[in-house]
């Protein structure tokens, strides 16, 4: 008991010390990739304490709702880094949520983000918000699809029976998984807002989604904001990790070898994965927010057809 | 073994489906053209691995036809066509894509509501091939009515194509004279298809098939 209680603490702090670092990992490579040097890899700490020391300005119009949301959203974003097994399968808190609690739980701190950016009542949190909106009203449905996907095949939700199924040597080539890990990935970068949809990096007017909601936003309640966006990218790398390639992961009631090896492994994979992310958005171009539809909507046909086809192959 | 078999068929056939929906998504010529090109790559995969899988050696010879012809021959021809019809920059606006995609999910899943009831007890190998088959030929003509450029629906006709290959040699192989046969058939329809698509431009000076229901006076 105790020890469970220690191995989910562990993870869940593991988390949130390694969210900055991708996040830095990715903008260093990203640099290397633009022949810039980079900003060093610490960089996002040293940003976080920074404006942590700074004081808050508020506008004078904004509600009690504007100060409690970035809690709100880094509170769900971190419950929902802590369901998925990231070193170890079995955790005390897998058995107790899955794959839609997640979902839930990313869509209701994405619903106080738009509640926020729409509060102070400045015409760009107002944008930022429909577009949010526009987008997670297309990412949404392509998620759960892919959760289905996931569902059928595994028999289950949850995530450690996932990677568990994926493990045994039952599950095969199939075109489901493909299709599923395809449709994730673009979910992904539409949720964390990377490049093709919308580039935090900048101020543009015509194109930003997340900045325009969190504008008015400064001191410790930007930083807890920024630390939320890192701890979701990570998720997102987490999550494809644990389920399409578990290698590694250690069952439940390990010994502590075994731990360490899985969470070396594990900073392993968040280093591929952040590599590739930094490939990605190199060679791909900012897109035109009326294009994103188009671009989710591959997401989503993508589930469906995972979905679909999946009633075609051996056996369910 | 059978399983593995079985899995690299079913990859590779809905490998084939994807390609059809690729060609769906496309909205500027030359990557609608690369798109096909890469189908009947897939397609050619897909029947030499039924080949390997049915032991059946005459369909490598199939596997051969569709690459040669489907994804060298025939790409490189329409690049050409379009090029001197100088209409590569054209982008299609006749259904948009949404709408387009979720048409194309649901005759996916019609198709494999239909075969996977009228082939309970049929080898489920071919009756995975025939589900997908469907699919494509469905999708091919998706392709064809939603699209007004004539050298799209050329497209949407050779993919439906691809999809009667893949049902052909799901089904335990079919005669090799049929197969040639159809192979040049459609080889002949292509050549056809191309002289009429001049036909049209030296007539209308462009390749929207609109031009023609003007000139049958039922547009003005």
């Amino acid at each position: 008991m105790i020890a469970d209680l220690l191995i989910q603490g562990t993870q869940m702090t593991l988390v949130l010390l390694l969210a900055p670092l991708l996040t830095g990992f990715v903008r260093k490579v990203k640099a290397r990739f633009l022949r810039r040097r980079g900003p060093p890899l610490l960089q996002p700490y040293r940003d976080l304490i920074r404006l942590m020391r700074k004081e808050v300005v508020l506008a004078h119009n904004a509600s009690w709702l504007f100060r409690i949301i970035p809690y709100l959203i880094f509170a769900g974003t971190w419950v929902a880094a802590a369901l998925i097994p990231t070193f170890a399968t079995g955790l005390m808190f897998s058995w107790t949520a899955d794959l839609i609690a997640i979902t839930a739980l990313l869509g209701s701190a994405r619903f106080f983000l738009a509640l926020a950016g729409m509060d102070v009542g400045t015409s760009f949190g107002g944008i930022g918000s429909s577009r949010e909106v526009m987008i997670a009203s297309l990412a949404e449905p392509a998620m759960i699809m892919i959760v289905f996907t996931l569902a059928l095949l595994a028999g289950s939700t949850q995530l450690s029976t996932v990677a568990g199924v994926m493990l045994s040597p039952t599950i095969g080539l199939r075109v489901s998984l493909g299709l599923a890990l395809i449709a994730l990935i673009l979910v992904a970068i539409a949720e964390n807002a990377r490049i093709p949809i919308d580039n935090p990096a900048t101020h543009l007017e015509l194109t930003m989604v997340h900045e325009a909601m969190v504008l008015e936003y400064s001191g410790r309640h930007l930083a807890v904001i920024e630390l939320a966006a890192a701890l979701k990218l990570l998720l997102y790398v987490s999550l494809i990790a644990c389920v399409f390639v578990p290698w590694g992961l250690a069952p439940a009631g390990a010994t502590l070898g075994a731990l360490l090896a899985g969470a070396a492994l594990y900073v392993a994979k968040l280093a591929v994965g952040g590599f590739l992310l930094a490939v990605f958005e190199t060679s791909i171009a900012k897109m035109r927010v009326f294009r994103v539809p188009d671009f989710l909507g591959v997401a989503l046909m993508l589930g469906l057809l995972g979905t679909l086809l999946l009633f075609v192959s051996r056996s369910l | 073994m059978g399983g593995f078999v079985f899995d690299v068929a079913h990859l590779l056939a809905g490998g084939l489906v994807l390609g059809s929906f690729m060609l769906l998504y496309q909205d500027r010529l030359y990557a609608l053209l690369n798109a096909f090109a890469l189908q009947a790559v897939l397609l050619a995969l897909s029947v030499a691995w039924q080949a390997y899988g049915q032991d059946a050696p005459h369909l490598y010879i199939t596997a051969g036809i569709a690459l040669v012809f489907k994804a060298i021959v025939i790409p490189v021809a329409l690049h050409r066509i379009v090029a001197r019809l100088g209409i590569h920059r054209e982008i299609e606006t006749a259904v948009s894509v949404g709408p387009t995609m979720l048409a194309g999910i649901a005759l996916v899943a019609l198709s494999m509501v239909v075969m996977l009831r009228v082939t309970p007890d049929a080898d489920p190998l071919a009756r995975e091939d025939l589900a997908f088959a469907l699919s494509v030929v469905l999708l091919g003509f998706l392709m064809m009515v939603s699209r007004r450029n004539a050298v799209s629906q050329v497209v949407g006709f050779m993919s439906l194509e691809n999809g009667l290959i893949l049902a052909a040699t799901g089904a335990k192989g079919m005669p090799l004279v049929v197969e040639i046969s159809v192979a040049f058939s459609v080889l002949v329809a292509f050549i056809v298809i191309g002289i009429f698509l001049f036909r049209i431009r030296e007539r209308f000076d462009t390749v929207d098939v609109n031009a023609l229901d003007r000139f049958r006076g039922e547009r003005q």
